[in-house]
């Protein structure tokens, strides 16, 4: 009798199992997302937990106003992504999901994200984060914060500003640290981090439409390209650049004060309490603008929510006030989106010193074929500063690898 | 148990004693009933969840499983399958489900762009190319019905109330407006929240035309609070199951691969899943941009997962026969440090192992090696050998276990007789202990072979495949095995367009090479055990 006393253990437990199977995955413990509206209908919402308090206190007002409870339900910021697009065709996805804007290309080929139509909203936001959020026409994506990095400064170790790279490599002997600056590399390079110093010689990833929107022509090669890849290996060869220096031990280093500049965004700045910080432009290493990549945090509208109209009132009316737009920006100090929002939180200088550097940046590109970019890049600029390869043929290399797995 | 019912099969008990258990009403039969109840509630809580969620599959396997388990536990004849079921049913759902599903999806072009069903693509095409008229203005609009038809009440910046349904175009009415908000329109009832969210669905689909022209556009809205004016410029014909753009005048039909497809070629972005057929098969072999990566790759996953194990058991081998001496002091102490990093989780020993191995920064040269600047992780050989050790590390405790069992069930009159034979030492470990020994542990060798042949965990932890070919045009690299391999290509990790048709055909290729080299391994252990 043991034995099956057992066994019958053994199915009840099978039996939860299935149980959890059938109401779709762990993190959406109920069928809320796909009852039919009325009273008490429910709207889901994934967050990350960064976002999670802010969303619901927007989301408290519009239960109290509206008498719709809002479910938000924590997620890995990494995992969204794949999530919402396997989810929402089997109708077990959430009504708004928290994103980035350089998502959009992918979603829409899925087919799982709406269209919102902000109307005259849309001039209440920074450009660059509607820009960002749109495709083709369409805006798809209430936006409410920017983020791009810039170049922060320890003002106890360098007063100034420097204008240009040779400046600020010379400011930061000066100072008599350890690193003149630091900039997180990594192995397999960080081409995010890179970007504005790449932009500075002219080689932009994709060639921009003139609405701002990427088509899918890569501009990174021919001889700009080059020339920064050049750059980059006479710079490992100084040791100014180093593939050794990953973001945490950028971070710890900086915090140490082991040197007076890092180039890096609004998230590093918890890490650099009780430091006197200041935000300034990304000093120009190849004679143009050093454009930094924008990248829009926002939230997208299922295209299978039955609760479309519901999700569209809670973003139009209740997360694009400025009270909210400012709750998302104490919880993660990126800049809002929202114009207003802006202006308030940039009285905090080091917020308005990154607004600044947003006001050059260039939105990320959202086309799908940037997916296939990322990958080769990295490497070949680790490779340049490493002097593994040679910096022209490595760049040349990669330009063709990454036209082959665009167009293959 | 005094009640009537017991004492009335108490006779019937004993006479049945050895026909069957399902109907002897012992104490444990309650405890038997009690808890398929239990089971038969929680499934049918399942079942209706999946009734709830439409989830027909599940909600058929329910029923069948629950039906099953009532059957095997409750009826005479189905005693032997008491024990069976229970490790039967997580057999169909733990894995000939999951095998099952891979293969269907290997068959499909499952994958970025081809991502749900025909309807929903349908669908997703025509929200997207439904666009805000440019330069018309919004109005505040408010939902109005008739009967069980819908409207809407809008109010431009004069000041003028105009109604309309979705068959009726928008005319002017005489309404009253409180605060910017229509409250009362003659013929219609303004519909509260309530309502209006009842019927959603109903709102946010309705179009009400502009005029008579349908060149105009029409009023939709997304909040029930605001209205645009919008067109489409894209339209399915269900009839026909066709796409026109109205701009272009282009006409697109569905197509093998799932697309809506032009004459000249073009296609629309938003596909659905179909099957394909062996393409994922074929299209593994025939890019050739994989083609001189993939038998690196295929050669070093080989090397890779024989080396592991070769070091491995050899290590924990000679380490359970010293430790298998009943001359040493503290043995307990010692074997249990040795197993202690087969306690640690194998992703986690992988970081750390990454993190000491750091080209500036690591334990490993800052501090042995007095600051050497060895890219242990970054150089193609030692990268190799550095995912060899690590593995060691964390694969030897488990081989020093199983010997150390296998040791101390050897038979030791063999062992007596072979000191009496005038045998070495030496002799007797080659002659005598290792055949015995391989009997016991060649199965698990086996079963180690083909997790090392998998063990994504470790490379993808460790090196991430790098240091990457410096001479392919794929993101690949020396440290890659052939499952990370299939991450990579099937774009699974983001770098690329996700694929997982391919991913799926690719997994099943593996599976095949590494069932069929288990299998013949296995079929040469039965024959050393017939030799023994």
């Amino acid at each position: 009798m043991r034995r099956s006393i057992s066994a019958v253990a053994v199915m009840a437990g099978l039996a939860l199992t299935l149980t959890a199977c059938s109401s779709g995955d762990d993190t959406s413990s109920d069928d809320s997302s796909t009852a039919a509206a009325g009273d008490g209908s429910t709207l889901t919402i994934w967050v990350d937990e960064t976002r999670q308090d802010a969303v619901e206190a927007a989301a408290e007002d519009f239960t109290a106003e509206t008498g719709t409870k809002v479910e938000t339900v924590l997620k890995n910021y990494d995992d969204i992504r794949t999530d919402f697009i396997s989810q929402v065709p089997t109708g077990k996805g959430p009504d708004i999901t928290v994103g980035a804007h350089d998502w959009l290309g992918e979603l829409t080929k899925n087919g799982v994200v709406a269209p919102i139509e902000l109307g005259d909203l849309a001039d209440e936001f920074e450009d660059v984060s509607v820009q960002a959020f749109t495709q083709d026409g369409q805006v798809y994506g209430l936006p409410y914060a920017v983020e791009n990095i810039g170049l922060i400064r320890n003002t106890a170790l360098a007063a100034d500003a420097p204008t240009t790279w040779d400046d600020m490599i010379a400011a930061g002997q000066a100072a008599g640290t350890q690193y003149p600056v630091l900039i997180q590399t990594g192995e397999e390079g960080d081409p995010y981090t890179y970007y504005p110093l790449q932009t500075s010689f002219g080689a932009p990833v994709f060639e921009q439409n003139d609405d701002g929107s990427y088509n899918s022509t890569l501009a990174l090669g021919g001889a700009n390209g080059e020339a920064f890849a050049g750059w980059l290996a006479e710079q490992g060869a100084a040791g100014t650049l180093d593939t050794a220096i990953t973001y945490d031990i950028a971070l710890e280093a900086f915090k140490n004060g082991q040197s007076p500049f890092i180039i890096g965004g609004p998230w590093m700045l918890d890490s650099f309490e009780g430091l006197d910080l200041a935000v300034s432009a990304i000093p120009s290493a190849g004679g143009q603008d050093a454009q930094p990549f924008a990248g829009v945090q926002g939230f997208y509208v299922s295209a299978q929510s039955q609760n479309a109209l519901l999700a569209n009132d809670f973003l139009l009316n209740y997360m694009s006030t400025e009270d909210a737009q400012l709750a998302l920006y104490e919880a993660g100090h990126r800049v809002p989106a929202l114009t207003a929002a802006a202006d308030t939180a940039s009285a905090d200088p080091v917020t308005a010193g990154f607004r600044e550097v947003g006001a050059n940046a260039v939105p990320m590109p959202s086309i799908p074929e940037m997916a296939s970019v990322w990958t080769y890049w990295g490497v070949t600029e680790a490779a340049a500063i490493t002097g593994a390869q040679d910096p022209t043929a490595a760049w040349q290399k990669m330009v063709t690898d990454i036209q082959g797995a665009i167009g293959g | 148990m005094p009640t009537p019912e017991s004492t009335a099969v108490a006779p019937r008990k004993r006479r049945g004693r050895d026909l069957s258990h399902a109907r002897d009403f012992r104490p444990g039969f309650l405890v038997k009933l009690v808890l398929v109840a239990l089971i038969d509630a929680f499934g049918i809580y399942g079942i209706l969840a999946a009734w709830n969620q439409e989830a027909w599959g599940i909600l058929t396997s329910m029923v069948v499983l629950l039906a099953v388990t009532n059957w095997v536990y409750f009826a005479k004849k189905a005693l032997p399958l008491k024990y069976v079921l229970p490790g039967l049913v997580f057999l169909l759902v733990y894995q000939v489900y999951v095998m099952a599903y891979t293969g269907y999806v290997a068959f499909t072009n499952y994958g970025d762009g081809h991502n749900s069903t025909k309807s929903q693509a349908v669908e997703a095409l025509l929200v997207q190319n439904e666009r805000r008229v440019e330069g018309t203005e919004s109005y505040q609009l408010t939902v109005v019905g008739s009967g069980d038809e819908l409207g809407f009440a809008v109010l431009d910046a004069d000041g003028d109330v105009r109604v309309g349904t979705a068959e009726q175009p928008l005319e002017e009415v005489d309404a009253t407006v409180d605060a910017g908000q229509v409250t009362a329109v003659p013929g219609f009832d303004v519909l509260d929240r309530t309502t209006v969210l009842e019927r959603q669905d109903e709102v946010t689909s309705l179009r009400v035309p502009i005029s008579d022209d349908p060149n105009d556009g029409s009023i939709r809205t997304q909040d029930a609070r605001t209205g645009y004016v919008s067109e489409s410029t894209l339209h399915y014909d269900a009839d026909a199951d066709t796409l026109t753009d109205s701009t272009t005048g282009t006409v697109y039909s569905p197509n093998d691969h799932g697309q809506f497809e032009a004459e000249d070629g073009s296609t629309l972005a938003v596909g659905w899943r179909v099957f394909v057929g062996g393409e994922n098969f074929t299209t593994a072999f025939t890019d050739s941009r994989y083609a001189a990566p993939f038998w690196k790759i295929l050669v070093w996953t080989f090397a890779f997962a024989i080396g592991s194990v070769a070091t491995t058991f050899l290590l924990g081998l000679f380490l359970a026969v010293v430790f298998n001496d009943v001359r040493l002091r503290g043995r307990k102490v010692y074997r249990t440090l040795l197993i202690l990093p087969y306690a640690i989780p194998g992703f986690l020993g992988a970081l750390l192992w990454a993190g000491m191995l750091n080209r500036k920064f690591g334990f490993i040269n800052e501090v042995i090696l007095g600051g050497a600047n060895i890219g242990w992780l970054t150089d193609p050989v030692l990268a190799k050998l550095a995912v060899l050790g690590v593995n060691l590390w964390l694969g030897f405790p488990y081989m020093f276990l199983i010997c150390t069992g296998a040791l101390q069930s050897l038979p030791g009159d063999v062992m007596e007789a072979a000191k009496i034979d005038g045998a070495s030492p030496w002799r007797a470990f080659r002659s005598v202990t290792m055949p015995l020994l391989l009997v016991s542990t060649t199965p698990l060798l086996i079963s180690s072979f083909a997790f090392n042949f998998n063990n994504f965990t470790l490379i993808y932890m460790l090196t991430g495949g790098g240091p990457r070919f410096s001479d392919a045009s794929v993101p690949l690299g020396h440290t890659d095995i052939l499952i990370s391999m299939v991450y990579n290509i099937a774009g699974v990790d983001g770098n690329s367009q996700k694929n997982y048709g391919l991913a799926s055909a690719l997994s099943i290729m593996i599976f095949v090479i590494v069932g069929g080299i288990s299998a013949l391994a296995f079929r040469k252990t039965r024959q050393l055990e017939e030799l023994n």
